[in-house]
């Protein structure tokens, strides 16, 4: 079997009292696009900073690339790419130096720095914006350069926390496209999101985590198979609340949630479903009938919405 | 397009020395760009020169140097100036600039996130630092030399004296900095530094206060830095010289450990 890039076991991280993310296990693996999918404050930040070594660790074991990462930090670093969740680019130095000065970090020989701020501009379409100051980019062209950035040590594992967070639908399936790439070119991909979306899109494999634990793990579609049905029939109710409706629809679907504004009833034929809302004289403003998604394994799992 | 098709297995040695020497060659490229920075850390000094060091010289005349002979006002106030401008260049440049990049900029958040450690962080911006101050002071030795008729050849050795006070203030700089939770703090700096610029005998000797302020002063840094060079660019050195330097030395040294400490903390909680 391939040694996984990442494995943690009971990986704890504390401050003070606060246990941001508690004894979690898991395992990356060479290649793979592995996300991790929570709401804000569900750790997984923290973990990417542990996984980083931009953080020390508050118990259990962790080992990137082989090795501990609190007590290899530097080198660790050298061969990790990381996007972070608040674009933190020198905004003192134009575009084409932020990637110049970020690979002298990196200790990577003048020359050689040169051609690869080249290849990476073109990669991250910025190349007319060279000699740009950075504030003047806009938010999806300063996360491309951000990504461009983590990029110029040609890493072997990327950490990217929330990438397209803030960025609106265009700019985030650009930058989906530039990870796909990576990730073909074998560039193994660690993801945080808290976009169901974006987790179907990217991971190949990933974990729910929620208050500090994993909740579940596997692919979207495992997740989906296994937590919540194949459809999902989503009624919208006007006037009265959505609860109190609840009981209506007792036996109509294997299970059902009620949220404030809506009923989701979890079911294998959402049409059927829909038909029978109807025969039993229910009248919501409004039915749509759609896949399951990984939101509704977070709601089965958690009893919550992934995004307010 | 070109894809940049990373491949397993580049591992990037960077030697000790070499990661602060990067982020050192980021400030100088920054500083490049904003010449007129570079300006007035030369100016500033020249014109305390000129208007204290000449100016008031023509008034007060003579003042007896660290041997008790007597010299001019302007020969006696420049050394003290040259110490005193290595400390304010130094902490000018290390407090607000690490304030900025550690809580507005962000800009080390990124550069934790590479092989730089914090440690390195806080050795690379003392470093500049004290590059700075360092040219800062040889400028202001050559227009001493000119304005002030220091002749003695003793005066070389009050560059290093300098860089020493310019490293061990930019440390404490860099310290206080960490320490800094907003703007207004900047003030509990200025606090500190202009009674240590005004009182370190900069401006008239020691022998003018009672006792008690003159036991003070000794024990205060700037007033090393003012003692060590004023002996050395009036060609009056003493074994003094070897305690002065002592303690700047020891001072940047704690200065640094405590620095350290405090940006891995903040850098990598």
């Amino acid at each position: 079997m391939t040694e996984p890039l990442v494995m943690a076991r009971a990986l704890v991280k504390r401050f003070g009292n606060f246990v941001a993310v508690d004894h979690i296990d898991f395992d990356v693996l060479p290649g793979e696009a592995f996300g991790f999918l929570g709401p804000n404050g569900a750790g997984k930040s923290s973990t990417m900073r542990m996984i980083g070594a931009t953080s020390p660790r508050s118990g259990g074991e962790l080992r990137v690339l082989g090795v501990e990462p609190d007590d290899y930090g530097p080198q660790v670093r050298a061969r990790l790419g990381v996007v972070p969740q608040e674009d933190n680019l020198d905004t003192e130095l134009s575009v084409s130096d932020n990637l110049y000065v970020y690979g002298r970090y990196f200790g990577i020989p003048r020359r050689q720095l040169r051609q690869r701020v080249a290849e990476l501009l073109d990669f991250a379409q910025l190349a007319e914006r060279a000699g740009d100051r950075v504030n003047d980019l806009s938010g999806g062209m300063k996360r491309r350069l951000t990504i461009a950035r983590s990029l110029v040590n040609q890493p072997e594992l990327l950490l990217l926390d929330e990438p397209t967070t803030g960025l609106d639908p265009q700019a985030r399936h650009l930058l989906w496209d530039r990870l796909h790439r990576l990730k073909r070119s074998g560039v193994t991909l660690l993801v945080t999101t808290h976009y169901m979306e974006e987790a179907e899109q990217l991971c190949d494999r990933l974990v729910v985590m929620d208050r500090g634990r994993i909740a579940a793990m596997g692919s979207p579609r495992q997740l989906i198979e296994r937590y919540v049905s194949r459809e999902v029939v989503e009624l919208r109710f006007d006037d009265e609340e959505a609860p109190a409706m609840a009981s209506l629809v007792n036996g109509l679907a294997p299970h059902t949630e009620a949220l404030a504004d809506r009923l989701l009833l979890y079911t294998e034929d959402g049409d059927l479903t829909a038909q029978a809302v109807a025969r039993r004289g229910l009248k919501p403003t409004n039915v749509l009938v759609r896949r399951a998604s990984l939101e509704d394994v977070f709601l089965r799992l958690t009893g919550r919405q992934l995004v307010d | 397009m070109s894809s940049p098709a990373p491949r397993v297995g580049v591992t990037v040695a960077s030697p000790r020395f070499a990661r602060p020497a990067a982020l050192v060659g980021r400030n100088l490229m920054v500083q490049k760009a904003v010449p007129y920075v570079w300006a007035t850390g030369l100016v500033e000094p020249v014109f305390y020169l000129l208007s204290i060091g000449v100016g008031i010289g023509h008034l007060v005349g003579k003042m007896p140097g660290p041997n008790g002979a007597e010299v001019p006002y302007a020969a006696f106030v420049a050394p003290a100036l040259l110490a005193s401008s290595a400390m304010n260049g130094a902490v000018y440049e290390c407090t607000t600039n690490i304030f900025d990049k550690l809580h507005w900029a962000k800009i080390y958040r990124g550069v934790v996130a590479t092989p730089l450690t914090p440690r390195d962080i806080a050795v690379a911006e003392v470093a500049s630092a004290v590059v700075r101050s360092a040219l800062y002071s040889a400028a202001f030795l050559v227009a001493m030399a000119v304005l002030s008729g220091t002749r003695s050849p003793w005066a070389l050795l009050a560059l290093p004296c300098a860089v020493l006070v310019g490293l061990a203030f930019a440390a404490c700089g860099f310290m206080s900095a960490c320490y800094m939770r907003s703007w207004t703090d900047f003030d509990k700096v200025m606090l500190v530094q202009m009674p240590l610029f005004l009182f370190s005998a900069t401006f008239y000797p020691l022998s003018v206060f009672p006792r008690w302020l003159q036991l003070l002063v000794e024990a205060a840094p700037l007033y090393q830095g003012v003692a060590a060079c004023r002996e050395l660019c009036l060609g009056q050195p003493s074994w003094d010289i070897i305690g002065h330097l002592a303690y700047l030395a020891a001072l940047a040294g704690a200065a640094m450990a405590i620095s350290t400490r405090r940006a891995t903390k903040l850098l990598t909680p």
